[in-house]
């Protein structure tokens, strides 16, 4: 392999699950800017599986928005993106999602992969009640709007909504918690079959946030939904999610089940970051900041982009690119050439258990 | 003034704002927002509290108040021993001048995107709070100060940054930007109003501990106000200082903050302390609340106003409101359960029905 690949690829395809319901190969986002090439999203490839609950886990800016527009190709003018992600109905042929016309996304959006986007509180028009976004989805995609309030209405009364009260409300007369519920009533109302969601509780205090993920998780079951949830926020994924994707400058550097991230992450980053999380349990001593800041799109260093933070880095990782590799198990995967040595050299500041199997 | 009076006194502080009726009702009586009710709390020098408490329950309105921000409707709110609307209505013997306490006491927003003007340089905001106070500094003078804050606070090189507008800064350093206005005024106390959970999780240890060692260097008390218990913790206990627990308007615990996470006595902390992660891998179950949402400010109910949604209250909750009960010499807490031989033990428990809306049993089934 030559030292010195501009692009690097991040490929998660080896982890083959069993049942994908999104395929997700080299997607790419570019920006031209004045300053030069932004590469915001680099090379990511992730399968979804049927049924999961996927945490996209990232500080700001590291892509996890741009993966998140991505998946319905609603990436922002003028980003580019390039790569391939394919839907799999749970019945028919799968669905070539890039290739599809603006009525073939506008149908895939809302009917099969629906978003709660970030910041959506503000996607309510203030002027129209509640019900009327309903209402309007619902005949904006022909359906029947009489059987599609009785689901709006079920839908509101899982997530301990009054439907009718809040129906008939404003978004402003609603708290925040409620309208960010009622954001996910709505954005559930066509049926779709997955949901992807990008700081959708960010603004929201703990215990509402903690609460919404109690309910989504009693939502999926329900309604055999696949979700994706993006957030910076670790810890508060960790417990819904079955699998974890961490993304660091523009790329995934780790994939494993939830499980494997918390009692024995491989990358250093990963790793670091969790030692960084304010929490309840760990000594106050050793929480501690990772050095050095994240780097700019147009100005990824060569090598592993983490190396000029990374405590393990070595000449290797500065020249070369690690790509994407398993390690403990075939289906933990990670970015790193020093993968092995990364839980001496960066231990934990929490003993927790490994529960294998 | 005696040099052990409190830096900051809050006396049984009430805080109500009336609101008119919808835009449509004009005919209703304008309601009362019950924002903070009886609190009373001390402020030391070189002290650190943290409020906590979900959206609405008045954290941010005590802190503005106990910063001289929010006139109270009740109580009283005093700076070294000088009651602080006393002096901006320059009633009675007014010993320290409004404009004095005003300096004292500064703010750092949630949002620091919107607190700074996006037309202005960062030297340029920042020399602003020295031309104001310091008339007589002379401009080269200024712009060093503003310098060396920067690289105080760890924005080098300095230069750079000083010529920067908002836009060119990410949050964290829009965060740093805030803080360094507000140390430039050489304040006693500055209240961060979630400064903290405004930032990514990776981000906010090393924004506590720069807080936490110019609280060091420059004899600052902090306010801070956070939803997230984690955060309050770090902060908190690293800074030697009290964790406040607020519900509706009312302060239901405070302590020495490793007290309060480890030894938590209020239920509703309880339940702050189960919307906490952890990184343990526990399950956590259901949220340990009859209710998800908070009741209304407007119409808080009556006796405990956590009855509605604890998952200890009793019919004795109903009626009568707890006081502050000392559990230990710093640890005060408002729950009858406090008390061995209250009448609470013998009432009947309130219906144990799981999570629902405000209390009551959803509708649609
Ligand atoms: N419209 C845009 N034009 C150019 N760059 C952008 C645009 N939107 C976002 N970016 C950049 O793309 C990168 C990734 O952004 P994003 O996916 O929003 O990150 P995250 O969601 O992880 O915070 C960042 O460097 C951001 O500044
Ligand atoms: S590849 Fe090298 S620089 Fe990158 S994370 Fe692994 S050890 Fe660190
Ligand atoms: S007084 Fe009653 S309702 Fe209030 S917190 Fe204690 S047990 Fe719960
Ligand atoms: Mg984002």
């Amino acid at each position: 392999m030559s030292t010195h690949e501009p692009t690097r690829t991040n490929d998660a395809r080896t982890h083959e699950v069993a049942d994908p319901i999104l395929e997700i190969r080299d997607a790419e986002v570019v920006f031209e800017m004045d300053r030069g090439v932004s590469r915001v999203l680099d090379n990511v490839s992730i399968d979804i599986e049927r049924g999961e609950v996927l945490g996209i886990v990232g500080e700001s800016g590291s892509g996890k928005s741009m993966l998140a527009s991505a998946m319905l190709d609603a990436v922002v003018d003028p980003g580019i993106l390039s790569g391939e992600i394919t839907f799999h109905p749970p019945d028919g042929e799968p669905v070539d999602v890039l290739a599809q016309d603006q009525e073939g996304i506008r149908e895939l959006r809302w009917e099969d992969i629906s978003m709660v986007f970030q910041g959506a509180m503000s996607s309510f028009n203030p002027t129209m009640k509640v019900g009327g976004h309903f209402e309007e989805t619902l005949k904006a995609h022909e359906y029947d709007v009489e059987a599609g309030m009785e689901r709006a209405r079920e839908l509101l009364a899982d997530l301990y909504l009054e439907p009718d009260r809040v129906l008939d409300s404003f978004a402003h007369e609603l708290s925040g918690g409620m309208q960010q519920r009622a954001l996910i009533a709505l954005s559930l109302v066509l049926e779709p079959d997955v949901l992807v969601m990008d700081e959708p509780t960010a603004a929201l205090d703990l215990l509402m946030q903690r609460s919404i993920l109690a309910l989504l998780e009693e939502l999926k079951a329900k309604y055999d939904l696949t979700l994706v949830f993006i957030t910076h926020d670790l810890p508060l994924i960790a417990e819904l999610a079955d699998r974890l994707a961490v993304m660091y400058a523009f790329e995934l550097v780790e994939v494993a089940d939830s499980d494997s991230i918390l009692s024995r992450a491989v990358h250093p980053y990963t790793r670091s970051l969790l030692n960084a999380t304010p929490n309840l349990d760990a000594p106050l001593s050793e929480m501690r900041p990772i050095e050095g800041s994240a780097p700019d799109p147009v100005n990824v260093p060569e090598g592993c982009s983490y190396h000029p933070r990374c405590p393990l880095a070595d000449e290797e990782c500065v020249s070369q690119d690690p790509g994407f590799r398993p390690t403990h198990t075939e289906d933990h995967l990670a970015a790193c050439f020093h993968w092995e040595e990364a839980s001496e050299a960066i231990p934990f500041n929490i003993e927790r258990e490994v529960n294998d199997e | 003034m005696s040099s052990t009076e409190p830096l900051i006194s809050l006396k049984d502080v009430e805080v109500h704002f009336k609101e008119s009726g919808g835009t449509f009702d004009f005919f209703s009586e304008p309601e009362t927002v019950h924002a903070v009710d009886g609190v009373s709390l001390d402020i030391e020098e070189n002290d650190v509290v943290c409020l906590v408490g979900e959206s609405g329950c008045g954290k941010t309105t005590l802190g503005k108040t106990a910063i001289g921000l929010q006139r109270p409707t009740g109580g009283s709110v005093s700076y070294r021993g000088q009651d602080i609307w006393q002096a901006k209505d320059k009633k009675g013997d007014v010993e320290v001048p409004y404009g004095d306490i005003r300096r004292a006491l500064q703010i750092i927003h949630q949002d620091p995107g919107s607190s700074l003007n996006p037309n202005r340089r960062v030297m340029k905001t920042l020399e602003a709070p020295l031309r104001r106070w310091q008339k007589d500094m002379s401009a080269g003078d200024r712009r060093a100060q503003v310098l060396q804050m920067l690289e105080r606070v760890g924005m080098t090189p300095a230069e750079d940054y000083a010529s920067r507008y908002p836009h060119q800064l990410s949050g964290g350093e829009k965060q740093r930007v805030a803080l360094v206005r507000a140390l430039l005024m050489d304040p006693d106390v500055i209240l961060a109003d979630e400064a903290i959970s405004a930032l990514d999780v990776s981000l906010r240890v090393e924004m506590m501990d720069l807080m936490l060692e110019l609280q060091d260097q420059f004899d600052t008390s902090f306010v801070a106000v956070s939803h997230d218990l984690s955060n309050a913790r770090y902060f908190a206990a690293h800074g030697g200082g009290r964790i406040g627990v607020m519900y509706l308007g009312r302060l239901v615990e405070i302590g020495p903050a490793e007290e309060i996470i480890n030894n938590p006595k209020h239920p509703y902390t309880k339940v702050l302390r189960w919307a906490t992660p952890n990184l343990k891998e526990e399950a956590s179950g259901e949220p340990p609340v009859r209710a998800i949402d908070i009741p209304d400010p407007k119409n808080p109910p009556a006796g405990c106003r956590f009855h509605t949604r604890c998952p200890e209250a009793r019919e004795a909750c109903r009626g009568e409101t707890p006081e502050s009960y000392q559990v230990d010499a710093d640890h005060e807490v408002a729950c009858f359960r406090e008390l061995d031989d209250h009448e609470y033990w013998s009432s009947p428990e309130l219906a144990g029905e799981g999570p629902g809306n405000e209390g009551e049993q959803s509708s649609a089934d």
